[in-house]
């Protein structure tokens, strides 16, 4: 019996120390999901059916959106192209099962992290990519700075969420009495906004953009600069167990980050390529360094995301921004150091 | 007198509701064996917990953080509300389509057929969402209202009617109204000095509206304040969406129960009432009609509970009733998905169960005495 335990002991013991010196040694990324889509030669990207802002079809047809710039910025670093691409709708009920069961690569679909879907049912949360939170939207004209002057005003609402009971949470702190008006679905909250039943419309920040957008004139429309109800960090999910995957889901994320930080744009990425003096940038573009290889992919990896979709900045205003996006105000995603929650490691 | 059934036909009715019981019990025991795998504890409890969400219209008072007991009150009484409403102006509504529907008149006639054919066949649903997204939200915005005499507004947000604030001698004023109203009908029948008093009892009723008016302390007029229109009682657009909607479906449908009822009657009557000299209108108000109704009994009470069900299509045009509060808010926030069903469909059974014993006696009043 003694001899049982011992021997498992030391057994344990050398698997334990075969697993430390097995990073020292890693020559080359070992991920099955990584080989599966170089080997098929196309990503599989679960996404939204139809949301403005994260994913949606343009005119031509093309899907455009925040999450479908991530799915497009994975593709072109392991494939080299951005049309590389297969979007896979699917419903806030079967996301996860999607994923879970492979039929996806990769699941970004403005979903919510939270402890339940890491823990339980077995997913990474790499990547926030959109950080929100219960967001107003009121006409312009009747000059709202802030949610407390709310006090007397109908806000249309969708009922059986958390938004009825975040008001109602706000109304007894504040002191205010801010009322709602509960739908069942958005359709008719939506026109009811628009004709004027009601003073404003609340849902997560992405959504109300979404539903700015479908109004008459959104350009009459507003968001009120705070949230309510605390944060939710939207973002991608892998699944567990093949953590080279999940690092480059990741890392796809900080090279956008990156590029903003180190003001590229897909305008001027061509011409700071050419030989630059600043190393940051050097190694961005894979001039200096070997921050292809650890990830599984070329050196070039970056600096193809930049050129062909763009850096964080540029795909935000783009889809929820000012600049042919929402109009939903930066805030919260913004870099760290321009008042937002956007971080990233240092790139060494 | 009904034939004693044969002794195997009675040994075959035990068996069959030997049979319903054992399928009863089994079904019951899958349930709970279900519900305790998922460790679901089945309780009522939580109607004592507090309901963190508001209620937008209430006809009693309703707080943030009340019971969901007070919450299931506060619906339920929207709900009646609505029903009750939308049961009286269907009856009238349908009454006339209906006996508009047997005119002489073509025009008439036919009007009523177009009604009836149209409201009929398109979805119950879409009626009440175009009353309220293509009708009701056409209304101005509460800064533009339109002003109605003596001081009504109308807007997108509702029809706001001046609020009649009760003085502290109204109580005892009501009391002798609520009096007054109930003497009427024995006062209806009295004979004073060998004379019916008849109509003129009426006096009585109107004594009680004077009594009432000289309750009133001040009048609350509804004007413009901040976003809304502030004091006065609103009517919100919801209610008279869901109003119309279910009235003018369920007059549909009278108006056929009624013109069938009529068509019923046997010809013989209203000629005879014609021949004895009573006029068009006399031989309706007083020989058709009142043998009409006993007809239209049975088939009337089944249309009033389905207009009551219907009341749940309010959840769509935000009209807050019991399947709104109840299968939505509540539901949610509780987690009690099974109690909150529980509840509504006793509630809703024991609001029909109600009504149809009402129009059941009703009926009895009515129904011919078979002598």
């Amino acid at each position: 019996m003694r001899h049982a335990i011992r021997a498992a002991a030391i057994g344990a013991l050398a698997v334990g120390l075969f697993g430390l010196a097995a990073p020292a040694a890693r020559a080359e990324v070992k991920s099955a999901t990584l080989d599966a889509v170089k080997q098929r030669g196309q990503l599989i990207c679960g996404i939204d059916t139809g949301i403005p802002g994260y994913a949606y079809q343009d005119t031509a047809g093309e899907w455009q959106g925040l999450d479908v710039a991530y799915c497009r910025a994975i593709a072109d670093a392991v494939l080299g192209s951005p049309t590389k691409v297969k979007f896979i709708g699917t419903t806030s009920k079967v996301r996860f099962s999607v994923l879970a069961s492979g039929e996806i690569d990769v699941l970004i679909r403005d979903s919510e992290y939270s402890f339940h879907r890491n823990t339980e049912m077995g997913l990474d949360e790499p990547a926030v990519n959109f950080f929100t939170g219960q967001t107003f939207m009121v006409r312009k004209s009747l000059g709202v700075q802030h949610l407390k002057e709310l006090t007397g005003a109908t806000i249309c609402v969708l009922t059986g969420t958390t938004l009825e009971t975040n008001i109602a949470d706000y109304n007894r702190t504040n002191n205010v009495k801010i009322g709602t008006l509960l739908f069942d679905k958005p359709e008719e909250a939506f026109a009811a906004a628009d004709s004027g039943r009601c003073d404003g419309y609340t849902d997560d920040g992405g959504s109300v953009a979404a539903a700015r957008s479908t109004m008459k004139k959104p350009d009459d429309w507003m968001f009120v600069p705070e949230t309510i109800g605390g944060l939710q960090p939207l973002g991608s999910f892998t699944r567990q167990g093949d953590e080279a995957w999940t690092r480059l889901v990741k890392w796809v994320h900080y090279a956008m980050l990156e590029a903003e930080v180190l003001g590229i744009t897909k305008a001027n990425a061509e011409q700071m390529a050419k030989d630059p003096k600043d190393p940051d940038i050097r190694r961005y573009f894979g001039l200096e360094g070997d921050f292809g290889k650890a990830l599984g992919v070329d050196n070039g990896w970056s600096g193809r995301i930049v050129k062909d979709i763009g850096s964080y900045g540029e795909v935000y205003d783009a889809t929820f921004g000012g600049n042919g996006g929402l109009g939903l105000p930066r805030g919260m995603n913004n870099l760290a150091d321009k008042g937002g929650l956007q971080t990233l490691p240092t790139w060494h | 007198m009904a034939q004693r059934p044969s002794p195997q036909a009675r040994a075959a009715q035990w068996l069959l509701l030997l049979a319903v019981a054992a399928v009863g019990w089994f079904l019951a025991s899958i349930a709970a064996a279900n519900l305790d795998r998922r460790h679901m504890a089945v309780g009522f409890g939580f109607l004592a917990d507090h309901a963190n969400f508001d209620i937008p219209f209430h006809l009693i008072a309703w707080n943030v953080g009340d019971t969901y007991l007070r919450a299931l009150l506060v619906c339920t009484l929207n709900t009646l509300l609505v029903s009750v409403m939308a049961i009286v102006a269907a009856t009238l509504l349908g009454l006339l389509v209906g006996v508009m529907r047997l005119s002489t008149n073509w025009l008439v006639r036919n009007i009523a057929l177009a009604f009836i054919e149209l409201v009929r066949n398109t979805p119950q649903l879409i009626q009440i969402v175009f009353w309220y997204i293509a009708v009701l939200q056409t209304l101005p915005s509460p800064r533009r209202s339109i002003v109605l005499p003596p001081g009504v507004l109308l807007n997108i947000r509702g029809l706001y009617l001046p609020n009649p604030v009760f003085g502290g001698h109204a109580v005892g004023l009501a009391t002798v109204a609520a009096v007054a109203l109930f003497a009427t009908p024995l006062a209806w029948r009295l004979t004073v000095a060998g004379r019916p008093a008849g109509a003129r009892a009426l006096l009585l009723p109107a004594l009680a509206a004077l009594l009432v008016l000289a309750g009133i302390d001040h009048v609350e007029w509804p004007a413009m304040q901040g976003f809304n229109i502030a004091g006065g009682i609103q009517v919100p657009p919801e209610l008279v969406a869901l109003w119309a909607g279910l009235s003018i479906y369920g007059a549909a449908f009278i108006a056929e129960i009624v013109r069938g009822a009529i068509v019923a009657v046997p010809k013989g009557q209203p000629e005879a009432a014609l021949s004895l000299g009573l006029r068009p209108g006399q031989v309706l108000s007083k020989v058709v009609l009142p043998q009409a109704v006993r007809v239209m009994v049975p088939p009337l009470t089944s249309q009033y509970l389905n207009l009551i069900k219907s009341s749940s299509l309010g959840a769509a045009v935000a009209y807050p009733e019991l399947f709104q509060i109840f299968a939505g808010t509540v539901l949610n926030q509780s987690g009690r998905e099974l109690e909150s069903i529980v509840i509504l469909m006793v509630i809703f059974l024991a609001i029909n169960l109600t009504v149809s014993a009402l129009m059941n006696w009703y009926n009895r009043h009515v129904a011919l005495v078979e002598r």
